[in-house]
């Protein structure tokens, strides 16, 4: 269990106001001039060290991607914060805002200067009205505090800070769907390549990274990029902001350390499944994308990138979602099929035709409407999607389904024939 | 330069080509609908996925530039089944309306869904359907066939530069519409009908006309401007059902504008199927026999002084070159082509040549426009402009009234003193022409239909000889004609040089005129030969016509063999279609029995006869084009103190869609011409 | 009907704010946002004025902006209630009972999804995933989320707005934020 001097997020859940001051009591702001003025480089070196993996999703290595952006100084830079948190299950990018901005603006700042960007956009999603007024406000504080602006922090660094507010489009997470939507556009997302680092927000290199990834690096260069890694596993380092929703006692937002088992976060934090353990049925374990474990897996399985994928399933955004003995899992995919028929931006084939298809296979299931041979059908569609689409809603539509089945495929079928056979 | 592997063959290719066209290149076909080789890349039909060497996932190739070393595969059974996951998407909420579509059998989903699909349907529920969208007279929408391509989007905003197509709402519920169903204010609007891979943007006029494959088809040349673009024209029995571009890489690319292709319903109505001849103030039917002595008779009665030969917009090569000898034969004088009353004493083509060529459009590095709406005047021209400014931003300026041209351009007013400022070195744009490597100018007939137009153009060939606009590998001067005919003509010798139009209106005025011998000239202004008699030649009845004495009915252009020449001065065949209504004769046949009454003694028996001839006579006409030919000053002295009265330039078309004899005739171009006023003055449908 | 919108002084304040986040060629960066002060301004919907003043403000073509209108689920084509109260019935919230907040919208406000109830207050409708899914289930009415409901307390949300003394904001059990609640094993 992480101890409580290893925690990052000390007001996660707003005991203390989010004001510049409090936040510098808590230790925000502090020395921050002085990583600027080590160098870029060592900013990076530092990130590198701490193996901290991007918290949007997809753990890409956090240092790596910042190394990527042209260092040329002539050249304008983008930083962009992906704060649309809108996947199902995740709620974790609204605390650190509503509690912890100046952690994100520091954050940003200190980033932005190693990828050579003087602009940082925040894209937040637009249900998040007040944390976005809360942002603003800590934004405003830091612009009237010196910390950002010109010359940010006497570091010699000019940085400007703006907030973008979305309007409803999960699609808007994906990265360069969401540099369309900064640039007024639809939330559509880009052929790649060329890839952000090189053509990003308004054909500038760009780097997008989520709230969490970005409010991590003043304290992992504060306290040291070994302190970091020295958390968690290998590759699978730091502490995470876990969402535990669900059939859970007591659903919360908890720091842990990556890697934690599963079972302890859940019984330490949420109260335990409701019923006790004996009484889950599967789990979600990193928002809806990924695909559910079944409580067999759940039962040992470390909540760290590659434990989960090991496990056929994915660490994803943390977003832990319970489902215990009560719970109609088809009916509980279903809906997540409809938000991705919902959400699908619509411009390519597969996606646009396919999350629809999907969803209402899932509907004819979940009903009990289907044959059993019927879930072949949606298996194979599942397949037709996955892969073939330009960005990845496609993949995270099919998953959610292949997970379902994978594991709870006899019961299904049992269930539908029972329902034939009555018929 | 890259080397890549295409299903094992190792090519080589341009390092900045994508993969699909690597393969194409290695001659492999990879089916696509949204990728269009004219259009932007959008990468969302996901049709052209290709296996790649150590990609996991398949590979869209229309967006994937090639790498060194790239080994690509376009038949493995993973790019199979992606195809056939892809048809399978695409028709699960596709209507399989097949029997009832006027797409049928030129359908890009029909096609591949026979090469590629899987042939089994496993969607077993309710279909989306998708109520229609209005999309104006031109273009009618099947909005349940639509698979999504934006092709019609990227065309819109890309190529017509209107940017009033879009896709609404998401997901599945992803719909292609105007801005509240409003029509499509472009004269390429209906590009997107070719553009459309299905169904769902068809034509409206043609719709449920024909199946293409009852059609008979004749590739030949567009005549509603003088740009030449090449068409196709599909007739059933002598009826012209619809007109299609035809590429044409020089000229038009693959598209026609909207009078070329829609105007063509205009032809069948007011035909002149007969000779007239008019008694007691009524046109009556008459015997071509007794037409064409009647017509002798009548240029007999009077002295080749008090005739005037005017050529109209649609006159063929041939037919102009006849006419010309006709003229000289009976040694009349007043021959005249340039209905839109341009005086200028041409002593060379290049005077009036569109010299760099549409091509050399791409080349150019500046463009200055001089009274010249070429939206309307030539869109596929306005087209290339367009197209060249999206790849390079340059500099465009414009003298004369102020239009919308799609494209942005720096207004350098409505005076032509500016023409003076430029030549004298004052204006902020001579920076720029100053800068340009290859600048172009284009001068529009409404500056050279002017009374002073000797002044204006003496400035413009100042301007052309202090800038670059000429050397030896580049002629920048260009004027744009407006009709099919005006090059042949003037090429065949149909104008006075120190007289124009407005010269025999005077005639006609003052009564020195007394026989009017119209060849299709519907342009002009017939009050003004109140006291003349009218001979009118031509295909339909409209201006000349209605004011004639005597009619000889002629073909129209879809139903001659004939040569035209385009404003580039590019010679081009065009093919008869279908015929010429009832009595109606193919123009040089009308003329060449006139010469024969006349004793001329000619000698053609065919049409070849009189191609040879202008051969022999005119061998430079029949060369290739491009945009070195040099250029030969009009005037020989530079000018001096020169002054304006009217100093504004006006323009010189007042309505695209009612141009000439056939388009006003054309019940489509009517419709069209309505919601266009009523678009323009706001009032929207 | 033929309403003209325009930006009132106090939007026109908001859209400068907003404009100047951009670079000075990427106006266009500014129409999201332009849109929604628009919104507020017109009583939480886009009337046809309204989006055509938009997009003529940033010089843009109107379908560009309709697609936008149609593309983000927070626009609003048609009117809403002056209390819009937005269900999120996504799976964290489902397994948690948002099938009961739902019964209570019907019953407190209408039937149907999008349509006004009769006093004319309320709208509800069907979200998607609210972003709060450890406080499931919640609703947001206008700009504010209502947390931890069930079919009680989110009738108690409903009625203290008919009573013209809204509920505070966030969780209805009285729990800090996102913190555990503290759980007694009974
Ligand atoms: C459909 C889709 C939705 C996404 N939504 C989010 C999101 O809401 N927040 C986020 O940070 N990343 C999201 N991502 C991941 C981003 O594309 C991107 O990888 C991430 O912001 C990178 O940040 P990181 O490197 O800090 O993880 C999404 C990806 C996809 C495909
Ligand atoms: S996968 Fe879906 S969301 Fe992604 S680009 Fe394609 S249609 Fe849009
Ligand atoms: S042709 Fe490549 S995705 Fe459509």
């Amino acid at each position: 269990m992480l101890k409580a001097k290893d925690k990052i997020f000390t007001n996660l859940f707003g005991d203390q106001s989010y004001s510049l001051r409090e936040a510098q009591s808590r230790g925000d702001w502090d020395q921050t001039s002085n990583f600027i003025n080590k160098g870029s480089d060592w900013i990076i070196d530092e990130v590198k060290k701490s193996e901290l993996r991007g918290r949007g999703g997809a753990g890409f290595p956090t240092g790596l991607k910042w190394s990527f952006m042209p260092k040329d100084v002539n050249k304008n830079n983008y930083l962009v914060v992906n704060a649309d948190e809108s996947e199902p299950g995740t709620c974790k990018d609204r605390d650190m805002i509503r509690n912890e901005p100046h952690k994100l603006l520091e954050g940003c700042l200190l980033a932005g200067f190693a990828m050579n960007a003087h602009d940082c956009y925040i894209y937040i999603r637009g249900e998040y009205f007040n944390e976005s007024v809360v942002l603003q406000k800590a934004i405003d504080e830091a612009y009237e505090a010196g910390l950002i602006g010109k010359n940010a922090c006497n570091s010699g660094w000019d940085f400007n800070i703006y907030l973008h507010r979305g309007a409803g489009a999960y699609i808007c997470g994906e990265e360069t769907a969401l540099l369309e939507s900064l640039e007024g556009k639809k939330g559509q997302p880009r052929l790649k390549p060329p890839f952000p680092a090189n053509k990003g927000l308004y054909g500038s290199p760009t780097t997008v990274n989520n709230v969490e990834t970005i409010a991590v690096v003043p304290t992992v260069l504060r306290r040291g990029g070994s302190w970091f890694s020295s958390l968690g596993k290998t590759k699978n380092t730091g502490t995470k902001v876990f969402c535990i929703s669900g059939h859970v006692n007591t659903p919360c937002n908890i720091e842990e350390e990556m890697g934690i088992p599963l079972k302890e976060l859940i019984e330490k934090h949420a109260g335990g499944v409701r019923g006790g353990w004996n009484n889950l049925k599967a789990i979600i374990p990193g928002g809806s994308s990924v695909p559910m474990i079944p409580k067999s897996v759940c039962d040992s399985v470390s909540m760290d990138f590659d434990s989960l994928s090991s496990v056929k399933s994915g660490l994803g955004t943390a977003a832990v979602i319970v489902m215990d003995q009560s719970t109609d899992l088809v009916k509980a995919i279903a809906r997540i099929s409809r938000f991705y028929k919902h959400e699908s931006c619509g411009q390519c084939t597969p996606c646009r035709e396919g999350t629809g298809w999907m969803w209402r296979m899932m509907e004819k299931i979940a009903a009990g409407e289907a044959s059993p041979g019927e879930i072949d059908r949606l298996l194979d569609v599942t397949k037709q999607v996955e892969g073939h689409t330009i960005c990845a809603l496609g993949d995270a539509a099919a998953w959610p389904i292949q997970g379902l089945f994978r594991h709870f495929r006899d019961e299904i079928e049992e269930q539908l024939i029972k329902k034939i056979r009555a018929a | 330069m890259a080397k890549v592997k295409v299903d094992g063959t190792e090519i080589e290719v341009r390092d900045d080509m994508t993969i699909l066209q690597a393969c194409e290149e290695a001659g492999k076909e990879i089916p696509r609908f949204c990728y269009h080789d004219r259009l932007s890349i959008a990468g969302n039909c996901r049709m052209c996925l290709v296996d790649v060497e150590g990609s996991p996932k398949p590979v869209a190739s229309c967006a994937m530039p090639v790498n060194e070393g790239m080994s690509i595969h376009t038949n493995t059974q993973k790019v199979k089944k992606a195809r056939e996951g892809v048809m399978e998407f695409l028709l699960i909420n596709h209507p399989l309306d097949c029997p009832v579509c006027d797409q049928g059998g030129e359908c890009d989903l029909q096609d591949q869904t026979v090469a590629y699909g899987s042939g089994k349907s496993r969607f077993d529920l309710n279909k989306r359907s998708v109520e229609e969208k209005y999309m104006g007279p031109l273009i009618k929408t099947y909005m349940t066939r639509c698979i999504h391509c934006t092709r019609c989007i990227r065309f819109s905003e890309e190529v017509a530069g209107v940017e009033e197509i879009g896709a609404v709402n998401r997901g599945e519920n992803m719909e292609i519409t105007t801005y509240l169903e409003k029509s499509i204010d472009s004269e390429m609007s209906a590009n997107v009908i070719d553009l459309c891979p299905v169904g769902a943007l068809t034509s409206k006029p043609y719709q449920f006309e024909a199946r293409p494959w009852e059609l008979k088809k004749t590739e030949t040349i567009d005549v509603m401007d003088a740009v030449g673009s090449n068409i196709r024209v599909d007739t059933y029995g002598w009826k012209v059902k619809r007109i299609l571009p035809r590429l044409n890489e020089d000229i038009n690319e693959e598209w026609i504008s909207d009078k070329s292709r829609y105007a063509c319903d205009g032809l069948l109505n007011q035909r002149l199927d007969t000779p007239y001849v008019r008694h007691d103030g009524n046109l009556n039917a008459t015997e071509w026999n007794d037409a064409l002595n009647e017509c002798l008779l009548s240029m007999k009665n009077h002295e080749p002084d008090e005739i005037a030969f005017l050529v109209g917009d649609f006159i063929d090569l041939e037919t102009s070159y006849l006419i010309k000898q006709l003229s000289e034969s009976l040694n009349i004088k007043k021959i005249e082509c340039r209905q839109e009353g341009v005086r200028l004493p041409y002593s060379d083509r290049s005077q009036y040549l569109f010299n760099s060529t549409i091509n050399g459009i791409e080349e150019s590095d500046c463009i200055l426009i001089i009274g010249s709406n070429v939206r309307e005047e030539a869109p596929i021209i306005n087209t290339r402009i367009r197209k060249h400014l999206l790849n390079k931003n340059i500099p465009i300026g414009l003298i004369g009234e102020k239009f919308d041209l799609t494209f942005d351009y720096e207004y350098l007013g409505n005076d032509l003193n500016i023409l003076k400022s430029i030549s004298d070195g004052e204006n902020n744009f001579c920076k720029i022409l100053g800068k340009a490597k290859k600048p172009m100018i284009i001068i529009g007939q409404s500056v050279l239909n002017r009374d002073d137009s000797l002044n204006a153009y003496s400035l413009i060939e100042d301007i052309i000889h202090q800038y670059s606009f000429l050397d030896t590998s580049w002629n920048g001067v260009n004027t744009l004609q407006l009709s099919a005919s005006r090059i042949g003509a003037l090429d065949m010798g149909c104008y006075q040089s120190s007289r124009s139009l407005k010269d025999i209106y005077a005639d006609a005025e003052s009564g020195s005129l007394k026989l009017l011998f119209s060849f299709g000239a519907d342009e002009i202004d017939y009050s003004k030969f109140q006291n003349t008699k009218i001979i009118y030649m031509g295909s339909h009845g409209d201006r000349g016509a209605s004011n004639a004495d005597l009619i000889l009915p002629s073909a129209a252009y879809t139903e001659k063999d004939a040569i035209y020449i385009n404003t580039e001065g590019r010679l081009q065949y065009a093919y008869q279609a279908s015929f010429p209504p009832s009595e109606a004769k193919t123009d040089w046949k009308i003329i060449n029995q006139i010469s024969e009454m006349l004793n001329l003694n000619w000698g053609f028996v065919t049409l070849d006869d009189v191609r040879k001839k202008i051969k022999n006579q005119y061998p430079d006409l029949f060369n290739q084009v491009s945009a070195d030919r040099p250029y030969k000053r009009l005037l020989a002295n530079k000018a001096s103190k020169i002054s304006f009265d009217n100093k504004e330039i006006g323009s010189i078309i007042k309505d695209f869609y009612l141009t000439d004899s056939i388009s006003r005739l054309s019940k489509t171009m009517a419709e069209c011409s309505q919601i266009r006023k009523e678009l323009r003055n706001g009032k929207a449908i | 009907m033929t309403e003209t919108f325009s930006f009132n002084a106090e939007s026109l304040d908001k859209v400068k704010f907003e404009l100047s986040k951009y670079p000075e060629d990427r106006k266009q960066s500014a129409v999201m946002s332009m849109l929604d002060i628009a919104q507020r301004q017109n009583g939480g919907w886009l009337s046809k004025s309204a989006i055509e003043h938009v997009a003529s403000h940033l010089e843009m073509p109107y379908i560009k902006v309709y697609e936008i209108v149609t593309f983000y689920s927070m626009y609003y084509t048609t009117p809403v209630g002056k209390y819009f109260v937005q269900v999120c019935t996504t799976t964290p919230c489902w397994l948690k009972g948002s099938d009961e907040v739902v019964k209570a919208c019907k019953e407190t406000i209408s039937e149907k999804q999008n349509e006004l109830s009769n006093d004319g207050l309320f709208s509800w409708m069907e979200v998607e995933c609210l972003g709060a899914c450890v406080n499931a289930p919640l609703v947001q009415i206008n700009d504010d989320f209502y947390e931890d409901l069930n079919y009680e307390n989110t009738k108690n949300v409903l009625q203290s707005f008919i009573d013209g003394n809204p509920s505070p904001i966030g969780s209805q059990t009285g729990r800090k934020g996102s913190r555990a609640e503290e759980y007694v094993k009974s």
